[in-house]
């Protein structure tokens, strides 16, 4: 990851900003850095600007200002992955249902 | 020991599908594992696990400290600001010359967030969690910590209910320095005891 990316990824401003609390980011739940890193390595591994995927996290935002910052973080890479003709929501959904903790 | 204690709640659907993702994503060939590992790795340092080295390097230099941390975890890392959600029961276990700690989780990925930020990956990896225990010094050795047969090995099985981090011992050759710069030589994976500093 090139410390540029990694600066505009730090520093989104407003609402898509990531969680920070005194200045250190927060996740509140491990799965949280783990769909951070594979939304940064999507947009590199599509040679894609990270503002392709921070327009689809404000999307995602507005559409349910409610919810906690790293599900609109998913839901914007369930768009961006379906967008790209990556996954579909059907292969999503199987999936999903058979995750194993 | 019973599953129950390390899986109190399901995985939540947001969990589900972004763990699908991930692995579908990786299937694709789009990311890798490897990739997204150090991702986390590199945003884990800005939420720890400096707060885990603060609390190791505290206990070098505070004698009192160190005997509060390992009397009550929770309440001596609390006295410096860290805590919270999955870090709520903590236990400190003391490296000696003599005794050697490392940590595991044998059902899940239980592990002291407030203290030690992300969790690698491979502390996750059914590999690590099976062998940690039916072959601790092999697997150390492994990774790069082999212990002379005379240090005893103590396993610690992490759950919801009691997350463990390891005090190791201070280095020789470090008595001049500050606490800030104690902090600096501790490492993550110090605290979870696969290496020795």
């Amino acid at each position: 990851m090139s410390d540029h990316v990694a600066d505009e990824i730090r520093e989104m401003p407003g609402e898509a900003a990531l969680p920070r609390a005194n200045g250190e980011l927060v996740f509140d739940a491990p799965w949280q850095g783990r769909v951070l890193g594979t939304a940064i390595g999507v947009v590199q591994g599509l040679g894609l600007d990270w503002d392709d995927f921070r327009q689809r996290l404000i999307v995602a935002i507005a559409a349910d200002p409610t919810r906690p910052y790293y599900e609109s973080w998913t839901a914007a890479l369930e768009s961006l992955a379906a967008d790209f003709d990556l996954i579909t929501p059907d292969d999503l959904r199987t999936r999903a249902a058979h995750i194993e903790p | 020991m019973s599953g129950d204690h390390h899986h109190p709640v399901p995985l939540s659907d947001v969990e589900r599908r972004a763990k699908a993702l991930e692995e579908l994503l990786v299937e694709k060939g789009i990311v890798t594992t490897d990739f997204i590992d150090a991702v986390v790795d590199a945003y884990a340092h800005d939420v720890g696990p400096m707060n885990g080295a603060k609390v190791v390097a505290r206990a070098w230099v505070d004698r009192a400290y160190k005997e509060r941390l390992l009397a009550d975890g929770t309440a001596a890392i609390a006295e410096l600001g860290f805590g919270g959600a999955e870090g709520d029961h903590m236990v400190v276990v003391e490296n000696t010359p003599s005794v050697h700690n490392v940590v595991v989780c044998t059902l899940c990925s239980c592990y002291p967030w407030p203290v030690l930020g992300l969790p690698p990956n491979w502390y996750k990896s059914p590999p690590y969690r099976s062998r940690m225990v039916r072959e601790p010094r092999a697997l150390l050795a492994e990774m790069g910590c082999p212990l002379p047969d005379d240090v005893e090995v103590r396993v610690w099985d992490s759950s919801a209910e009691v997350r463990y981090l390891v005090l190791p011992e201070r280095p020789d050759g470090t008595d001049r320095l500050s606490e800030d710069e104690l902090a600096q030589l501790v490492t993550r994976d110090a605290m979870i005891g696969v290496v020795r500093l």
